[in-house]
């Protein structure tokens, strides 16, 4: 059968994120609400004036930040699960940073946000250190180390930083030259973070394609084994990997506290780390695409905090959406690339094979 | 059992594999199945075998048109294959793997008595209690002939069997083979490049070329007839132009080596510029140890080695690489090239070591390399879309011009005898330059044509034979089985 | 023995029991050589589930039932995922994690903090009589005994069954499998819905015995990633993930025994650090080969011995797909 046209490969393409929608809408029904009016709130929590939209780029910012780190990671075939912790930790030295050091204003942001980036990166290493030298897989090694963040995070909030005669969980307010400044009141967005988030884009695009640590990264992601004797030292290149990462979810770490909340508390990165990687799971190879897709999730995420408002609804409907439209995306990858393949038989029968995942890979290297 | 097989065919891609076969097999006989590498031999048995489906044609058992789909069915219908690399389970014991697979109904009791008998009647050794991973590859492979055996097959396929069993465990499988056909009536076929297990065990031949039967010939044949059938022609190997030797570039001093299995002690070797060290020995005998512990891949546990007047024991084999020692796997995909990337790529990474990649330079010198080592291919394909043979060029290209040393794992594997001879052609080049070379191989006709000396190793030791040329297969044969101390020179 | 001893082991078996049957359900998936990485948000939309359907037909059991019923469709996807349509695992597996938490608590929004059925405190006639063994083992709600009952069966069926052998050999070596006429992908597709049933039923543990009712945030969030840990820590051996899950709740009880002890100074952040610390210590000395190492150094003897007990090797094919044509 032949039904390979343009139209139906992009018929193909949008039916995973139409499906989303619908089911979506079906499980909003299901509660007794209606999906249009949920729609439409969250269409006007992104979009109904400038502050709106001011929330969506300010969720764009830490989200396309840990994007682009976890383009790095992926492309190294690493499985940088840990960026929450990362994103904490960043969090944690900013606002240490913030907390006890005066400086003038410029200074002191600039001392932050290096401060961030170190502190994510260190946390980053970690992990990495863990895989390289213990084998210790980076999925449960990052899992592990993102408890370790929360829980130091909870420690200083309720404990050393807490604010005094206070009882909830977090430092008191940070002093207002701390504190990222807005470009203005109507569009409250940090000017600094924003420039960083893009040269963050423009750098990794740069890097992987036009450096020999790009390629290394390349090579290493795909074969250790064979980058190796290719005379790349593939344990500096994860290394490196996971501390450009922890760098930027550093940055988005510090974005969190020294803008959103202007305080320390727990569970700062608010899943936006995790979100990252569904996000670089759907751009696959197409890391170009993270932004732009980037700014569709923050925009439902922004979106959705006037649920509560305005229908005295759950925001969750907005991890409902994008869970699902990734993974029906993932699936109708998978779906299409078995039918061109159906399409073009001339594929050579294959005995039975086994495939490698990255799992597989590194369990497999631990017990060498 | 006979079996008939009428107009074969099967393709992969534009290939050949099997085109237009017919052939029949006499129960009682053993026939060997002969052909270079890629000539379709193994194709041919997998169809048989159920592992694979035909394209088209028949295949009758004793007269009758036989339909299968997949091994179990296939050994249902009495056609059992043992694959070059025994389809076992490692974490099993030996009695699970036999009794896996079998009728349902077989109880434990009863499968252990009937490995014990099997055992009995063939001489294996096979303790039902042990785990696979502790066996050696001779004795997996009388693991699942018993098996195969005790599922009631009565014709018994055999892809390359002697291929890293020792000398005692080849004589043993051997007089099992000649019962089951002799004595019992048995239909054996033997797929196999060893053409003196082929003269010394089957009754008959049949030869296969790109896919095609070219002939067959009653035993015994002289070598001279079977090689004329396989090639059409007589190979020769070309001659070794001498070479003056320099002083030693590589020197491993009183090294300890070990792995899971094996322990490696006190060796020492003196690597000298313009030698050629031939690695002999069962896979798994200590000669990897010592090819990955020169590359770094490998701790040391004591001693020390050194690249000219450096010490490298430590050292990470990037640092080895940029002093002039080079090592290639023996799995080319696997360890040496990077599924995914284009020919440039690979030329990328290993061009220079400028933090900017010059994409216009890679490409020109990867258009350089693939009009001198003649590679079919371009600079933009991946590299998994290029042919073996084209893989095995295009990771000769990627090697600097003239390193003090190679170290190469069975640099000919899978490939056919006119891409082993470029490979060595490009090998003796570099050694014509200084270049020492230290290879290992399971062909030991390769290792006597090309070697100074040969080391061959056995469990972990390890015996010198100092003038390689002098050496015979049959010498060599008997030193890879253990037998060091009868010293034949 | 004093009783506030025996009442702290009681709640520990209690409240080890999902993470006993979650574990004994990912070693059933791992084994055929399937990871389902999505069991923390399962775990969730489980409890989830089970709780919501419990209040609506007033019936536990049927909460159970439907728990179970979503666990084993949230597995499905993954094998289906994998085999049918050839995507990762572990990226389906993350995916489905954080969709099924975030499912979990759109859902259930409307039954946050309410009241609803519990399943029956349950003691065993006779046999919680035994002193201390039967007021630790003896005296719980059904799934308690229902998880001893499936640490044994998941060990006799994997070890002692020829249907077991076909299980481990498609996660060790689904070509040999294929070869001995066993349908590698459809064991693949039976274990994963099967351990994806028992994650649903360690999910209802929750909300319908151990942490009753459906609160936000979920009382169980991490403890998916725990019981992936634990089979790690387990060896992929029924035994060893009992105990290993026995481990950590006996760890997370000791933490709140000592925080209600006012003359015990332990700061509280090392406390409820420890578990992560001990699940990357754990994860360092499996992964490194630190118990091979240490093996190694033992006498002949005792190595042979310990060997079956501590022996960590994954199964060999787990994370990978297998195609035959």
């Amino acid at each position: 059968m032949k039904i390979n046209t343009a139209a139906f490969r992009l018929l193909l393409t949008l039916a995973p994120i139409a499906l989303s929608l619908v089911i979506t809408a079906l499980l909003i029904i299901s509660i007794g609400q209606d999906p249009v009016a949920v729609f439409t709130a969250v269409w006007e929590g992104a979009f109904r004036n400038p502050a709106a939209f001011a929330g969506v780029v300010n969720f764009w910012i830490p989200l396309a930040l840990c994007c682009m780190g976890l383009v790095v990671t992926f492309t190294a075939g690493l499985w940088n699960i840990g960026v929450e912790g990362q994103m904490m930790m960043g969090a944690i030295w900013a606002s240490y940073a913030a907390q006890f050091v005066s400086l003038p204003q410029p200074l002191l942001i600039g001392m932050e946000i290096v401060l961030a980036m170190i502190g994510g990166a260190l946390w980053g290493l970690l992990i990495g250190l863990l895989k390289t030298r213990f084998k210790v897989n980076e999925i449960f090694g990052g899992v592990a180390m993102n408890g370790l963040a929360n829980i130091i995070a909870i420690h200083l909030v309720s404990g050393p930083w807490r604010e005094a005669g206070s009882n909830a969980l977090a430092t008191s307010p940070f002093p207002t030259e701390s504190l990222l400044p807005p470009i203005s009141n109507e569009f409250p967005v940090s000017l600094l973070t924003l420039v960083l988030a893009v040269v963050s884009i423009i750098g990794v695009t740069l890097a992987l394609n036009s450096t020999r640590w790009g390629l290394q990264l390349r090579a290493a992601g795909k074969n250790p084994s064979s980058a190796l004797l290719l005379g790349v030292p593939t344990e500096q290149v994860s290394l490196s990997a996971f501390m450009v990462c922890g760098a930027l979810a550093g940055i988005a770490g510090a974005y969190r506290v020294l803008f959103t909340f202007g305080s320390l508390r727990p569970l700062v990165s608010g899943g936006i780390g995790f979100l990252a990687l569904l996000v670089v799971l759907v751009v696959g190879t197409r890391p170009l695409w993270a932004p732009a897709v980037s700014l569709v999730f923050a925009a439902i995420l922004a979106g959705s905090t006037r649920l509560r408002v305005a229908l005295q609804l759950d925001q969750s409907i907005a991890g409902v959406l994008q869970g699902l439209t990734v993974l029906l995306v993932l699936m109708g990858n998978g779906l299409r690339a078995r039918m061109t393949e159906r399409a073009g038989s001339d594929t050579p029968d294959v005995a039975p094979v086994t495939t490698e995942s990255p799992l597989k890979r590194t369990e497999a290297a631990a017990h060498e | 059992m006979d079996i008939e097989l009428r107009h074969v065919y099967k393709r992969f891609g534009r290939v050949h594999a099997n085109n237009d076969i017919n052939v029949v097999f006499k129960g009682g006989r053993i026939v060997g199945i002969l052909g270079e590498n890629g000539a379709g031999k193994s194709t041919l048995m997998k169809i048989l075998s159920g592992y694979q489906p035909a394209d088209s044609g028949d295949v009758l058992i004793d007269g009758t048109s036989a339909v299968y789909r997949g091994p179990q069915a296939a050994i249902a219908a009495g056609v059992g294959m043992l694959q070059q690399d025994p389809l076992d389970v490692a974490a099993f014991t030996v009695l699970e793997n036999f009794t896996y697979g079998q009728a349902r109904g077989l109880s434990n009791r009863d499968a252990r008595a009937r490995l014990e008998q099997i055992s009995r009647d063939f001489g294996f050794d096979l303790d039902p209690d042990l785990p696979v991973a502790q066996l050696s590859i001779g004795q997996r492979q009388q693991l699942e002939i018993a098996r195969l055996l005790a599922q009631g097959v009565r014709t018994l396929i055999l892809d390359e069997p002697t291929t890293g069993i020792s000398a005692q465990q080849k004589a043993l499988l051997f007089d099992a083979l000649r019962a089951l056909a002799h004595d019992q009536g048995m239909l054996v076929l033997l797929v196999s490049h060893k053409l003196e297990d082929v003269q010394a065990l089957c009754d008959e031949v049949i030869v296969l070329r790109a896919g095609k039967l070219v002939g067959g010939l009653t035993m015994p044949a002289t070598t001279a007839q079977l090689i004329e059938l396989m090639f059409g022609q007589v190979l020769s190997i070309p001659p070794r132009p001498d070479v003056p030797m320099g002083t030693a570039v590589l020197q491993l001093d009183n090294l300890h080596l070990r792995d899971k299995r094996i322990r490696v002690e006190a060796l020492s070797l003196q690597v000298r510029a313009g030698e050629v060290i031939g690695l002999a020995g069962l896979d798994g005998s200590g000669q990897e140890l010592l090819m990955r512990a020169s590359a770094g891949l490998q701790r040391v546990t004591h001693g020390h080695i050194r690249l000219r007047d450096t010490d490298i024991t430590h050292a990470p084999y990037r640092d080895r690489l940029h002093a002039g020692l080079v090592f290639s796997a023996a799995g080319r995909l696997e360890e040496g090239l990077v599924a995914g990337l284009t020919l440039m790529d690979h030329m990328a990474l290993v061009m220079n070591q400028a933090a900017m990649i010059d994409w216009g330079k890679a490409r020109e010198r990867s258009q350089a390399q693939i009009e001198h080592y003649n590679v079919r291919g371009r600079a933009e394909d991946r590299i998994e879309a290029l042919s073996g043979g084209n893989q095995q060029r295009w990771l000769m290209a990627l090697l600097p011009a003239q390193p003090a040393v190679m170290v190469l794992e069975q640099p000919t594997r899978g490939l056919d005898v006119d891409s082993a001879q470029w490979v060595w052609q490009q090998l003796l080049e570099r050694r014509a330059h200084g270049t020492a070379i230290l290879f290992s191989s399971p062909d030991l006709d390769e290792l006597i044509a090309y070697s100074d000396r040969i080391i061959v190793f056995f469990a972990g030791r390890y015996y010198e034979v100092r003038d390689a040329r002098r050496a015979t297969v049959e010498q060599l044969g008997r030193l890879i089985g253990g037998q060091f101390e009868e010293r034949a020179s | 023995m004093n009783e506030e001893l025996i009442n702290l082991l009681n709640s520990l078996v209690a409240t080890a029991t999902p993470l006993v049957i979650a574990g004994i359900g990912e070693t059933i998936t791992e084994r055929a050589g399937v990871v389902n990485l999505s069991l923390d948000g399962k775990l969730a939309l489980t409890a989830m589930a089970g709780f919501v359907i419990a209040v609506l037909t007033g019936s536990p059991i049927i909460g159970l039932m439907v728990a179970m019923v979503v666990g084993g469709f949230v597995a499905w996807i993954i094998a289906f995922a994998d085999i049918q349509l050839r995507q990762d695992q572990v990226a389906i597996g993350f995916v489905l994690t954080l969709l099924a938490a975030d499912m979990a608590q759109f859902l259930g929004q409307g039954f946050t903090g309410d009241p609803g059925p519990v399943l029956p405190y349950m003691p065993i006639p006779l046999l919680r009589d035994i002193p201390v063994v039967g007021e630790v083992f003896f005296a719980h709600n059904p799934l308690v005994y229902v998880s001893y009952g499936l640490v044994f069966l998941s060990w006799w069926w994997l070890f002692r069954t020829r249907a077991g052998l076909a299980h481990r050999a498609v996660g060790e070596r689904p070509e040999a499998a294929f070869a001995r006429g066993t349908d590698v992908n459809r064991q693949r597709y039976l274990y994963t819905i099967i351990g994806g049933m028992l994650v649903g039923l360690a999910g209802a543990a929750y909300s319908l015995a151990i942490k009753p009712g459906w609160t936000n945030p979920p009382a169980m969030r991490g403890d998916g990633w725990i019981a992936l840990a634990i089979v790690i820590f387990g060896g992929w051996h029924p035994f060893r993930v009992v105990f290993g899950a026995y481990l950590f709740a006996g760890l997370r009880a000791l933490t709140s025994a000592i925080q209600r002890t006012p003359d015990i100074e332990i700061p509280l952040v090392l406390l409820n650090a420890l578990p992560w610390a001990l699940l990357i210590v754990t994860l360092l000395l499996v992964s490194s080969g630190a118990i091979e190492r240490l093996l190694r150094a033992l006498p002949r003897p005792l190595q042979k011995s310990l060997r079956g007990v501590l022996r960590s090797d994954p199964p060999a094919a787990l994370g990978t797909r297998f195609e035959s044509k």
